[in-house]
């Protein structure tokens, strides 16, 4: 402990670093986010809840999409029942297994790029694991993080998990066709709650049931291939 | 339970930082945790206190965490938007950002050096 007396103790030596922890995962980010800015490819980071609809909606979305051409990664503990789900709709996909971890992280991305051929795609869906609280932080090179919140989930899921609303560029409200059957579920008071932990928050009603808000979301999407879908621009005129 | 993973990012910088200054050991180390971080300042000390024991070099080293408020701004005029209301500037009407509250961050680190 001791630089003058010659106790012979080691010196402590403070060394200032003010650096993100996570800065090797940023990284890695930023190496994904050229490979897909190379390609001309929009990358979605979707996540929300186990059981929230992601799948679901990503089966709808290859229906209705058109000639787009659509890959996905998807993200769970055990199984590729996602990964097989999205294939038999046409969809290139690619199941990330993580053992135990509850996010997907840069370098998971990026291996699974290598295992197909990811730059012929307009859009690449990766199907974080079903979490609303750790894959907020990992940055994956995504072009924006879009959350599905399902209606059965509860309208104030926003304020018990701000740290993964305030991430989300828009957020995806699914299963709406079940609101007749949930006296409880309020949406003005959901959208309330999402306004108090994400600013302006852009928000589709989707349901893969009814096809409401599918339109939507393709437009949103080709929005953000062409720059034109943002979170700022669609809050009531208040773009910045 | 991130946390482990954080912890295992951490040890990693603070294992090279203290390779490459010759430290005999680390004595302490301090980390940024903002409120909106995502990061739960109890779940890190626990994994701390697990990793540790695995990096020679931090077995008696101490994490201290810095924990930082979250605070949301008019990214116009500047007013503080307070916590629990609508994240947008009632005179301005414009969005909110964040101004702090976000942060992972290593500070930094005191090393024993012979």
């Amino acid at each position: 402990m001791c630089e003058s007396c010659g106790c012979g103790d080691p010196g402590l030596v403070p060394v200032e670093i003010h650096e993100r922890i996570l800065a090797s995962n940023d990284e890695r980010a930023a190496h994904n986010r050229q490979h897909f800015a190379g390609a001309g490819m929009v990358a979605i980071n979707l996540m929300g809840s186990p059981g929230a609809g992601k799948t679901a909606v990503l089966e709808t979305t290859a229906r209705r999409s058109g000639e787009k051409r659509l890959g996905a990664m998807t993200g769970d503990l055990a199984t590729e029942r996602d990964a097989e789900r999205l294939k038999a709709v046409g969809i290139p996909s690619v199941g990330i297994t993580t053992g135990s971890a509850c996010h997907l992280d840069a370098t998971l991305v990026h291996a699974a790029l290598h295992d197909a051929p990811w730059n012929v795609l307009d859009f690449l869906f990766i199907e974080n694991v079903g979490n609303l609280v750790c894959p907020a932080i990992y940055d994956l090179g995504q072009t924006a993080n879009v959350v599905a919140l399902s209606v059965t989930e509860g309208v104030d899921k926003p304020l018990k998990y701000p740290v993964m609303f305030r991430v989300a560029e828009l957020v995806l409200i699914t299963k709406v066709d079940l609101l007749p059957h949930l006296p409880g579920v309020e949406m003005e008071e959901l959208y309330a709650n999402l306004a108090k932990v994400t600013p302006g928050p852009r928000i589709i009603e989707f349901s893969a049931v009814s096809g409401v808000g599918v339109k939507e979301w393709i437009r949103w999407l080709e929005g953000l291939a062409t720059g034109r879908s943002g979170k700022a621009a669609f809050i009531g005129g208040a773009s910045s | 339970m991130h946390e482990y993973s954080v912890v295992q990012s951490l040890m990693q910088r603070v294992e090279a930082e203290a390779l490459a200054h010759k430290a005999r050991a680390v004595d302490r180390i301090t980390v940024g945790l903002g409120e909106l971080s995502g990061v739960d300042p109890e779940l890190l000390l626990s994994a701390f206190e697990l990793f540790r024991q695995m990096v020679p070099l931090c077995r008696n080293a101490q994490l201290q965490i810095r924990e930082i408020p979250a605070a949301w701004r008019c990214r116009v005029c500047d007013t503080e938007i307070s916590k629990g209301e609508v994240l947008r500037c009632k005179i301005c009407q414009k969005p909110a950002q964040l101004a702090c509250g976000d942060e992972i961050l290593l500070d930094r680190i005191e090393l024993e050096v012979p």
